[in-house]
């Protein structure tokens, strides 16, 4: 292992260990007694005596974050007090369907995004690369959640061609597809428009420089010059973006889900926060977390396997 | 056989290229000579049907007798690599940096060749060989920044001639390299365009080295062909004004210019510089610093005359009085 | 006078035009926003309402505007918060370099992990949702952003003659940070603030969609367009208007930080 992974890999469990000191202080050392969130304000001595003893809220701070630390790192998150049952279970059950939001998201955001780019890059200057540019810029502003809005309102109140909301489980994989299609359009379409920028200007940059001429001169076609020299080139911009926004995606869900009824993560968090399940959004925002910084981690990583220079240069 | 006759390149701020004849038939070596801005890369382009889309072009290009002037895009493209290919001044930028140059060889025989890969590495490795890569089989795995800038201007020779070219355009070839590295890319190119009997247009402001490359030369200045012929011929007995200043502003260790006290002369140069194209002379573009000026040189365009083609009024008043 | 980009003037407009209507809403709104009248709900577009009115029979012009002041004042403070808070740490890191410099920075990096959704989302869990905590989550997002800003441009500004014959000249560095850097990174700082303006706008909205911004009765795009989901079937309309709002918004701010930058770093504005 090159000193440039140790170095990465050195800072991103640094990272995540802060991130998890950050959690645990804004759940636990912010003023407030957690007993008395969970329980309201007229439960009686008994009861926030107990429950505090039950959340390990009488042991000193320091056992309190090892305990949680240690419990996570083996997938034990503590019990959730709405559910009754553990945390860990929750996420296992919720996790899939966030998971292939964002996954699928993804996939759709860099289809749309690299053909639209490259599309705008190869017209510069001309109608084609002034439209695109106009909608991203447009793409961009637009909230999700109005997006998402405005898909069930054409496609599922007025053309019925796909459910408004809801998920009737895996069971059925068509159905399931259907349900899941309304919210991943919503999902890619925002984040498409950043990153069709982002790789309309970075293949710009690419086109500028003397390979691209080079390519041509080896009387390659447009097509192939574009997808195959000016994009590979124009990558390290794009990934870095492409990182950022796996983890906007990812938060993105908890937006996604609640607009369309999906039991995913972002459902659970919030069905933890009316609940007061301190416990259960603890674990989550810690997992939101963890995948915002690995993400980012990834991404570093993939600099190495895109540009044989970085390998010779750490 | 490219044949260029009265080519213009033209564009809203003027003429980059302005009427240029050429002639290039397979084996010729053909040297172009110019400061930048004289339009010398703007004929390679032309060549090559890489002339930027908002020019306008006039005149006539043919390959083999077909007319390509205004030929499409895609027709350029069975042209270039198979017929005519082209090298760059900087080797290191002219390279895709993230292909193994082994790759970025066998790609243009893949894709117009349609050679498998087995068939284009062995052809990749020949290649090498040929050009003066050593121990190809392990250089071809190399990345452009592995290599030396001798060796990546190889490659890029191995590139061009990868499907067989009759043409070969090198661009200041050598300006980016170290003086004997540049040497010896000099004479690889010689020796490549002798073997193949593939033609050579050797584009450099180096007068040495284009001495060195080439049969014939042609002098431009501001978009002008000013002069042409035999080599040894225009650089032994220049005729137009530019090239006899281009000649003597250049230094010759052998021959270094001494006053008769012999203290060293200061190089004699040609005065002012190359103005830019919108400020261009609509006569004889070299107006204004020319030293035997006359007074229809700014208004009117000469004429090439004589076996060189020179194009200059002073040279046609004394030729014809 | 050189032109002004396209960009800048299409955002200057559109940002006129929702800060004016914010401003307007202060002394003046068709109608009192929170007036209910259930016996005129979903009425339709009149000259009493410019708009029609929504489940409530509120007036939607009024809703509309008064959002928008809420929707502005939240971005202004949120940004205004995290921008000192970011820039100050900027310049002390920029000053004193060394430990400081990498502790701010690596703080800064942290900061980065925490989406202004997820910090709200802790906020409400401990606190319970409000208005203050959705401010708190976006200016706490900025901090890390203007931080980051602030010491790169401050960085430059130290290298340059004039603060080295500052510093020669005996003045302290605490002296020299207000009286050179920050001036030279005011337009630096100016760029970023309008853009993450337009940021803040969008995660309000989103927060309080999410019922973790603006509480009833006060007005927000956002909750808006959360009540108004429910309806779609009987009026949608109701999930086109606050929508519009909130593109216009976020697209004029977005545009005027474009054009800026493009005005105050012209290599900037040529790379894209």
């Amino acid at each position: 292992m090159s000193y440039f992974l140790l170095r990465r890999t050195i800072g991103f469990l640094a990272t995540l260990v802060a991130v998890s000191v950050v959690v645990f202080a804004v759940m636990n050392v912010l003023p407030g007694d957690p007993a008395l969130t969970i329980l309201g304000l007229d439960a009686t001595d008994d009861a926030l005596a107990a429950l505090r003893d039950d959340l390990g809220l009488n042991d000193p701070l320091l056992a309190r974050y090892f305990g949680w630390v240690a419990g996570a790192l083996v997938g034990d998150f503590g019990t959730s007090h709405s559910f009754r049952v553990p945390v860990a279970e929750l996420i296992a059950e919720r996790l899939p369907m966030t998971l292939s939001l964002a996954v699928a998201g993804m996939i759709l955001t860099l289809i749309i995004a690299l053909t639209v780019g490259i599309y705008a890059a190869s017209h510069h200057g001309k109608p084609g690369d002034w439209i695109t540019m106009f909608l991203s810029q447009l793409g961009i502003a637009i909230p999700a959640f109005w997006l998402s809005i405005l898909l069930v309102l054409l496609f599922a109140v007025n053309l019925r061609w796909l459910p408004p909301g809801g998920f009737a489980g895996w069971s059925d994989p068509v159905a399931a597809m259907r349900s899941l299609v309304l919210p991943t359009v919503a999902l890619a379409l925002v984040q498409s428009a950043v990153l069709a920028r982002v790789t309309r200007s970075s293949a710009l940059e690419v086109m500028r420089q003397d390979f691209t001429r080079t390519a041509r001169a080896s009387g390659f076609s447009q097509r192939r010059i574009l997808w195959r020299h000016v994009l590979p080139n124009a990558l390290v911009p794009i990934v870095t973006i492409v990182g950022m926004q796996f983890a906007a995606l990812v938060t993105g869900t908890i937006v996604i889900e609640n607009v369309f009824y999906l039991p995913g993560l972002g459902r659970l968090i919030f069905q933890s926060i009316a609940n007061r399940d301190l416990p259960t959004v603890q674990a989550l925002v810690m997992l939101f977390a963890v995948i915002v910084v690995t993400a980012n981690f990834v991404v570093d990583l993939l600099y190495v396997l895109i540009d044989p220079r970085l390998k010779a240069r750490t | 056989m490219f044949e260029m006759h009265e080519m213009t390149v033209r564009f809203s701020i003027g003429d980059a290229l302005r009427d240029a004849s050429l002639r290039i038939a397979p084996g010729d070596r053909l040297g172009i000579v110019g400061e930048s801005g004289s339009g010398k890369s703007m004929l390679a382009a032309c060549l090559m049907g890489m002339v930027p889309q908002s020019a306008t072009l006039s005149g006539r290009l043919t390959i083999d007798g077909t007319d390509m002037t205004h030929a499409a895009e895609d027709l350029w493209q069975t042209i270039r690599a198979r017929r005519a290919a082209m090298i760059f001044q900087e080797p290191m930028s002219a390279l895709n940096p993230l292909r193994r140059v082994g790759d970025t060889v066998a790609e243009p025989m893949r894709v117009h060749l349609g050679l498998g890969k087995a068939q284009a590495r062995a052809r990749v490795q020949a290649l090498f060989e040929e050009v003066g890569i050593p121990d190809p089989s392990a250089r071809l795995r190399m990345f452009p920044h592995e290599l030396s800038g001798g060796q990546r201007q190889r490659v890029l020779i191995a590139l061009a001639l990868a499907c067989d070219p009759e043409l070969l355009i090198a661009d200041e070839p050598t300006t980016a390299l170290d003086a004997n590295v540049a040497l010896k890319i000099t004479d690889l190119l010689v020796h490549l365009s002798q073997s193949r009997n593939m033609a050579l247009v050797f584009i450099s402001h180096d007068l040495a080295a284009v001495a060195r490359a080439t049969t014939e030369i042609a002098v431009m200045y501001g978009g002008d062909i000013v002069e042409r012929g035999p080599t040894a011929a225009v650089l032994g007995t220049p005729a137009h004004p530019y090239t006899q200043g281009l000649l003597a502003a250049r230094p010759d260790p052998r021959a270094m210019p001494r006053e008769a006290d012999g203290s060293r002369r200061r190089l004699p140069t040609i005065p002012g510089s190359v103005p830019p194209l919108q400020a261009m002379a609509k006569g004889c573009r070299f107006t204004g610093r020319c030293a035997v000026e006359r007074s229809e040189c700014a208004s009117v365009k000469p004429v090439p005359t004589g076996p060189r083609h020179t194009t200059c009024h002073a040279l046609l008043h004394e030729e014809t009085p | 006078m050189k032109q002004l980009p396209a960009n800048f003037i299409i955002g200057a407009v559109l940002v006129a035009f929702v800060v004016g209507v914010a401003a307007l809403s202060l002394i003046w709104t068709p109608h009192d926003p929170t007036d209910l009248n259930i016996r005129a709900k979903f009425g339709a577009p009149s000259h009493v309402n410019w708009l029609g009115t929504d489940q409530l029979g509120r007036d939607l012009v009024s809703q509309l505007m008064a959002a928008a002041r809420n929707s502005m004042t939240v971005a202004l403070v949120a940004v205004l918060l995290g921008g000192s808070i970011g820039v100050a740490l900027g310049l002390l890191a920029s000053a004193i370099g060394g430990w400081v410099e990498d502790i701010v920075m690596r703080l800064a990096d942290l900061g980065f992990a925490f989406p202004a959704l997820l910090f709200a989302i802790m906020l409400a869990a401990v606190f319970g949702p409000s208005l203050t905590n959705a401010v708190l989550a976006i200016a706490f997002i900025n901090i890390p952003i203007f931080a980051r800003v602030a010491r790169a441009s401050g960085n430059q500004i130290w290298t340059r003659e004039y603060v080295l014959a500052a510093r020669a000249a005996g003045m302290n560095k605490f002296t020299i940070t207000l009286d050179h850097i920050l001036p030279n990174i005011a337009a630096a700082v100016i760029v970023q603030a309008t853009i993450e303006f337009a940021v803040a706008i969008l995660a309000e909205a989103a927060l309080s969609y999410l019922g973790l911004g603006a509480q009833p009765p006060a007005s927000s795009w956002g909750r808006m367009l959360s009540e108004a989901q429910t309806l779609m079937y009987l009026a949608p309309e109701l999930a086109i208007y606050p929508g519009l709002c909130i593109v216009t918004a976020v697209l004029g701010f977005g545009l005027l930080g474009d054009g800026l930058r493009d005005m105050t770093d012209p290599r900037l504005a040529r790379a894209r």
